[in-house]
């Protein structure tokens, strides 16, 4: 999954000072990023944290107040017509015509580019292609989002937008988008997209940046934002036999909670595991249940922001 | 310039077609009121024995009804795709803004003269004589009368914010505009401020150029109602591309 490259990966993306507000709200603040060629970026955080506003700020569709923007090389607005042809966009929660066919709107949009790809290998790839006489309204949520990634793609752009794209997909639905968005991604693509899930964050992306009320708050490869914000683990034993006074010795253990049965280990970085278990086994406490629980995307963003993302 | 133009407007065509009550209200319902009105009245010239005379012209209401089902038609789907994202996601593309309104433009003119056809078939079949009069000169005065009442549709389609509203807020304008429009009784017969509000709309001009034209009299003879819908269209299409939200 990790992305590698050998020496400076270049600029595709390139994010400046980014702000812009609506009336009295500041959707976004002072946002700066930059994203590499060949990798999936992520921009996660809650509902109106700005994530989609800055998206469209980079894709042109917006006016930032203040800020440079750099894609491709080209500036979003001054240039929009140059960059339409080597970006590919996806909007949340975006609609089609009830009544238009999936092949018609492929062929809308081949129409519209000065170059496209072949349509119908697009739809095979997706598995669309016992669609094709179908109309958008009796698609399913996954087949709709199917398409929209067909329509983003039918010109071959270079980068690819993708915002809330699994939102509202059950998690099967959500798997297969997944794995084509790594497929586009392993065909030399860049792929910029956001999402309040952190499942998906940590599954998908090479590197995300967590936003927060319009802010950039940290930005890494989820390993690396894990490691270094949530080192500390957590180890649940349960036992009968014994009291939390039992655990002293314990090598990088922090603190025990638990009441009779059930005790909370929780100590520093990750040898810390092994480190119980040496301990149980070498003090020869029998143990009836043993589990470990390892930090997420979710806790670093609660840890950053003291909040969770669905608040 | 116009790229994606004729493909837009023909798959927008295809999927207006796949819509059974739209296409039937469209072309059907003008149809039917101008067959209603015209067994009401005497609407054949030659034979005086037939009924009453109507104290309007028929043709003439029924051109100005598919006019605004045209308009109405027209609102109901700008601010449907907008509400539903789909002028946004074209937006993204080269597809360019003018490009999307004038293919929809174009499909209502061409359901428009389709539907003034049949209603030029319907009056050859129950009332012979009936429609004697320049036919594509009169046809001309309704598609312009239609574009420059369309393009007030612009701008309804504009300010009102969601679909729901968008219909029965186009006809709560667009009826109104017809009662005063001078095809019931003489604009001059309204109290003067409300004449001055008749005189600015562009149904009245419609009617005045639909009426003269009806009469015998020349384009040229028309050209201040002529005029008239021109401006209105190009105020209105200024106004609109001001004011137009594509989200």
């Amino acid at each position: 999954m990790a992305h590698v490259s050998l020496g400076m990966p270049k600029v595709v993306i390139s994010v400046s000072g980014l702000g812009k507000r609506y009336g009295a709200t500041i959707a976004v603040a002072d946002v700066s990023l930059e994203v590499h060629e060949g990798e999936i970026f992520g921009l996660i955080g809650p509902n109106g944290a700005g994530k989609t506003t800055t998206m469209e700020c980079i894709e042109g569709l917006r006016t930032p107040d203040s800020g440079t923007i750099a894609v491709l090389g080209l500036d979003p607005r001054r240039e929009a017509a140059a960059l339409q042809q080597r970006i590919g966009v996806q909007h949340q929660e975006a609609q089609l015509q009830k009544r238009i066919k999936v092949w018609e709107a492929i062929d809308l949009w081949s129409a519209l580019y000065s170059r496209s790809t072949e349509g119908e290998e697009l739809l095979a790839r997706l598995g669309l292609e016992a669609k094709r006489n179908a109309w958008f309204m009796t698609l399913s949520g996954g087949q709709k989002q199917r398409l929209f990634i067909a329509l983003a793609m039918i010109h071959d752009p270079e980068v690819l937008f993708l915002d809330e794209l699994t939102t509202g997909l059950d998690p099967q639905a959500r798997r297969t988008i997944w794995e084509l968005i790594t497929g586009i991604r392993d065909r030399g693509k860049t792929v910029f997209l956001t999402t309040h899930l952190m499942e998906e964050a940590e599954r998908l992306c090479d590197r995300v940046a967590i936003i927060d009320h319009g802010r950039l708050v940290e930005v890494g490869t989820p390993a690396d934002l894990v490691a270094r914000h949530c080192p500390e683990r957590t180890v649940v034993v349960t036992s009968d036999e014994i009291g939390p006074g039992r655990f002293a010795g314990l090598p990088g253990l922090r603190t025990v909670t638990g009441d009779g049965s059930v005790y909370r280990l929780r100590g520093e970085g990750e040898a810390f595991v092994t480190q119980v278990i040496n301990f149980v086994a070498k003090e020869g406490i029998r143990i009836t249940g043993f589990r470990s629980e390892v930090p997420t995307l979710e806790d670093v963003f609660l840890k950053l922001t003291g909040h969770g993302i669905r608040d | 310039m116009l790229k994606g133009f004729w493909k837009l407007t023909w798959i927008e065509t295809k999927v207006f077609m796949r819509e059974p009550m739209g296409v039937l209200g469209t072309l059907g319902i003008p149809v039917v009121i101008f067959i209603v009105l015209g067994r009401t009245f005497r609407l054949d010239r030659l034979d005086a024995s037939s009924g009453p005379e109507a104290p309007f012209n028929v043709p003439i209401l029924a051109a100005l009804l598919i006019a605004v089902g045209a308009v109405l038609s027209l609102v109901a789907i700008i601010t449907i795709y907008r509400e539903g994202g789909i002028l946004k996601r074209l937006r993204a593309t080269p597809l360019s803004p003018i490009t999307i309104l004038s293919a929809h433009v174009f499909i209502k003119l061409v359901f428009t003269a389709l539907s003034f056809g049949l209603l030029v078939l319907a009056g050859r079949r129950f009332f012979p004589g009936a429609l004697d009069v320049n036919l594509p000169s009169f046809a001309a005065a309704v598609l312009l009368g239609t574009l420059s009442i369309l393009s007030l549709g612009f701008v309804i389609a504009s300010v009102v914010p969601t679909a729901r509203f968008a219909q029965p807020i186009g006809a709560a304008v667009l009826y109104p505009m017809i009662a005063v429009s001078g095809l019931f009784f003489p604009v001059d017969a309204l109290a003067p401020a409300l004449r001055i509000i008749a005189k600015t709309l562009p149904t009245t001009h419609a009617v005045t150029l639909m009426t003269g034209i009806w009469n015998g009299s020349s384009w040229a003879a028309e050209w201040v109602s002529v005029g008239a819908l021109l401006l209105v269209f190009v105020v209105c299409l200024a106004v609109s591309t001001r004011v137009f939200r594509w989200e």
